[in-house]
């Protein structure tokens, strides 16, 4: 009895090729923290790298000097403005647009071969190249409609960066629409309310947490974007902060790319200095982003 | 077919004729035709997939949000068909109103649920009247007459559900219908609800489905049996509990299938 116990035991202990196959397990799960790991690995030493470099020249005349020929009095102020008034104007461009399009889409739209085309294209259109967008830019804001725009102008720009950041922004707020709950519109709908009070007092206010992360998290993608304005001519050197929409302007990613092609060492720090203050303003967007999310955060 | 009839007064809140609700190429209801009697509970029993939520759902036009559903036949309301051109869907279900099957208050204030329906649908008088008199008839108004700012989602499921008969209530609806009320609640809140139907039926015509065979005997007072999308049987509730006519009828609700 007991023997057959121990024999019985014996039978669940590690066999010979349970120890080849408890190794295999093991090594793949190495492999797969270490592919986890790569990407938070470089954006740290990315981050160190960038500070060492950059850390010693962030005084406040950096932030209130036009760039200079003299790197130690060089700053960043018109393209720090130039950001801050493009994403402004983007957001306002982009935001009404694109909330309008995804209550369109979901709300109103009835399933059928049109719907399924502008479904698909915004698909599409999300995966566009950016310089393309630049082209596009160049062509109708800055060529075509530059009586109105004002060519070169921050104006071109924002209509520019809105257009490439739509197709992110109408996904991201239809997911937020479809997150809705079916029984709150037809709790609406029961007592008698038509389709855009259900939409206007439960659906939108319900969605727009959502709608918000998205509308950030796409302004952060476009806060970095450097091809489409290069294409506008946002590359020159402006030494004064834009005034209005129809002012030229430029942005940091250009101010960067700008002074990273200078062969003096002084400017590769300037720019160091100008990616930790660009790297701040985006980490801020994305804290925002999660803030709101957890914030209203809903339990149906 | 011809309606059924179960008064003989003909004093019908509402009334179908030869209703039919297809889903795509599918039949769901097959040309029901019956009357349902003014300020009467009327319970729509049958096994899973009846068409009774189906049913039920053509009476206020809920149908019309599913896009591949179609309905054909005549639903009558004070002699006006429901389904007529002229027919605005919006006012049908102000004034046929609606409890859901699983509570579905808005995130928003107790208050404020009530409040939604007489403010989108301009109705005069002082609104906080509406929102009391509303919360005093779904029985609820003591439980949360000091707490009225707080949110609706912190109520249980019971008073989550009487929230929403109030706040169907608030909109002044002649007929209540009420898809699988308490379901999703536990026996005692499921006792009050039973409780409220009958207190409720004073003032309006109820039509409820129901899943369960005690509950449709407890608070209806005629009982329609449906069966693949047709009418089989419908009449008193007594009889269709102690002496159907039909032996499907009979076979269900005494639990030999379904």
């Amino acid at each position: 009895m007991a023997r057959a116990q121990a024999a019985a035991q014996h039978q669940l202990s590690t066999q010979s090729d349970l120890v080849r196959r408890h190794r295999v397990g093991q090594i793949f799960e190495f492999v797969f923290l270490g592919a986890a790991v790569v990407g938070v690995a470089v954006l740290a030493v990315l981050l160190v790298d960038i500070v060492i470099d950059g850390a010693g020249w962030l005084s406040r005349t950096f932030f209130t000097r036009p760039p200079s020929r003299i790197p130690t009095r060089a700053g960043i102020l018109p393209a720090l403005a130039g950001t801050v008034w493009l994403m402004s104007l983007v957001a306002l461009i982009s935001f009404p647009l694109g909330v309008a399009a995804a209550v369109y889409l979901e709300e109103y739209a009835r399933k059928g071969w049109l719907q399924t085309i502008i479904q698909t294209n915004i698909a599409n259109l999300a995966g566009v190249p950016s310089i393309v967008y630049g082209i596009l830019g160049l062509a109708v804001f800055v060529r075509w409609m530059g009586g109105l725009t004002g060519g070169r102008s921050l104006l071109s720009g924002a209509l520019t960066i809105s257009l490439l950041i739509l197709p992110v922004l109408i996904i991201a707020a239809q997911e937020a629409i479809r997150a809705v709950p079916s029984s709150i519109r037809e709790a609406s709908y029961g007592l008698g309310a038509t389709k855009w009070q259900t939409v206007r007092h439960h659906v939108l206010p319900n969605a727009l947490p959502g709608i918000l992360t998205g509308t950030i998290l796409a302004l952060s993608r476009a806060i970095g974007e450097t091809a489409p304005l290069i294409m506008i001519g946002a590359l020159t050197f402006i030494a004064f902060t834009p005034e209005g929409p129809r002012d030229a302007f430029t942005v940091l990613p250009i101010q960067i790319f700008n002074w990273v092609s200078r062969p003096q060492d002084d400017f590769r720090h300037l720019a160091a200095a100008a990616i930790i203050v660009l790297l701040v303003l985006l980490l801020s967007m994305n804290a925002l982003a999660i803030w709101l999310r957890n914030r209203y955060q809903k339990e149906w | 077919m011809a309606t059924i009839r179960v008064t003989a007064g003909g004093d019908a809140a509402l009334e179908t004729r030869d209703v039919s609700v297809f889903y795509g190429s599918s039949e769901a209801i097959k040309q029901v035709s019956f009357e349902i009697p003014r300020n009467k509970v009327v319970a729509l029993i049958g096994p899973s997939g009846c068409g009774k939520s189906t049913l039920l759902r053509c009476f206020n036009r809920m149908n019309d949000l599913v896009p591949s559903a179609r309905v054909t036949g005549e639903v009558l309301f004070q002699g006006e068909d429901l389904y007529a051109d002229h027919v605005d869907p919006v006012e049908v279900r102000r004034r046929i109103g609606m409890v859901f099957q699983k509570p579905n208050p808005f995130p928003k204030s107790i208050y404020d649920n009530v409040a939604f329906g007489p403010k989108i649908n301009g109705i005069d008088g002082d609104i906080d009247d509406v929102v009391e008199q509303s919360l005093q008839r779904a029985a609820l108004w003591d439980e949360v007459k000091d707490r009225l700012g707080d949110s609706a989602l912190e109520l249980s499921g019971g008073q989550q559900q009487r929230l929403c008969i109030a706040r169907a209530l608030a909109v002044t609806p002649e007929i209540l219908l009420m898809d699988e009320p308490a379901s999703a609640l536990d026996p005692i809140a499921t006792a009050k609800i039973e409780e409220l139907i009958h207190q409720l039926v004073v003032h309006y015509t109820i039509v409820i489905v129901t899943h369960n065979m005690q509950q449709a005997a407890r608070v209806s007072d005629y009982t329609a049996y449906l069966y693949l999308g047709e009418l089989i049987e419908y009449d008193d509730t007594n009889v269709i509990f102690t002496a159907p006519t039909e032996k499907h009828t009979e076979d269900y609700v005494t639990g030999r299938f379904g």
